[in-house]
């Protein structure tokens, strides 16, 4: 009827989603982030730098 | 392509708006650039479709609110862009061979570790709404409510999304049991483009839907 007295049961706050994250998991962010960090294709600024041109159109 | 007319009234903005978002748009090309490889796994392709979204992110930059994330409001583009040229294609009838064997030998992932590889192609062979959920969580950084958000669709519909499509990867790489299905099989193409149309179907909660 009493609520069970478990001793030590405080210290048990272990997260469960952290402690099972596969290493593919990271994996996915570096995909991303290895994209990310590639230096940008001249095609990219040419397109920018014409956007530019139409604003001072 | 005209969608929804838009009748609602746009802010003015004046030249220093225009910059200040060319500035925030500038800084969210390399974001876009990994999405879009991410979600078509065609870095040519993918290119293709960042320039296409810059643009279109440019002409209707009226409707962006400024304060708001430039990276949630251009991958809303970006994500539409990539349904509609997916559907396009499937309307030329032909998949380019030439374009998917390129890709194959490209040097983009070259120096990546095999298992990299690994997971970018099973993530390609996941049904493109659980893709495109878990890279925005898993991969961008994107919080569940901001992905959901973009996708036009429930939180705990992305949840469920990440969630299986993290089971089925997971699945895929323990047991080294990852399909050829992407970038050179016609058939698997074409049940992509079908997913995608479900996808497509259930977009469009957000701002930036018709364009």
């Amino acid at each position: 009827m009493s609520p069970a007295d478990h001793r030590g049961n405080r210290s048990k706050g272990v997260k469960v989603s952290q402690a099972t994250d596969p290493e593919w998991a990271s994996g996915l962010k570096r995909l991303y982030d290895r994209v990310v960090e590639e230096p940008l294709p001249d095609a990219f600024r040419d397109l920018l730098s014409r956007l530019d041109d139409s604003e001072h159109k | 392509m005209s969608g929804a007319a838009t009748t609602r009234e746009l802010p003015v903005r004046s030249a220093e708006d225009k910059r200040a978002f060319k500035r925030e748009l500038t800084a969210v090309v390399p974001h876009l650039r990994a999405f879009a490889r991410g979600l078509c796994g065609r870095p040519d392709m993918a290119d293709d479709l960042v320039q296409e979204t810059m643009l279109k992110a440019w002409a209707a930059q009226d409707r962006f609110e400024p304060g708001t994330s430039m990276r949630a409001w251009t991958f809303v583009i970006l994500r539409n862009a990539y349904l509609t040229d997916m559907r396009r294609n499937r309307f030329r009838g032909e998949y380019d061979e030439g374009v998917a064997e390129r890709v194959l030998t490209a040097p983009a992932g070259q120096e990546e570790p095999i298992h990299l590889s690994d997971l970018h192609r099973a993530l390609l062979v996941l049904p493109a709404e659980r893709r495109e959920a878990l890279l925005l969580v898993g991969a961008g950084g994107f919080s569940y409510e901001e992905a959901a958000n973009i996708c036009g669709c429930a939180v705990g519909t992305i949840k469920s999304r990440v969630g299986r499509a993290r089971a089925a990867l997971a699945e895929m790489l323990e047991s080294g049991d990852i399909p050829d299905r992407s970038s050179e099989d016609p058939a698997a193409h074409r049940a992509i483009l079908e997913e995608l149309d479900q996808v497509a179907a259930g977009q469009g909660e957000t701002a930036a839907r018709s364009l």
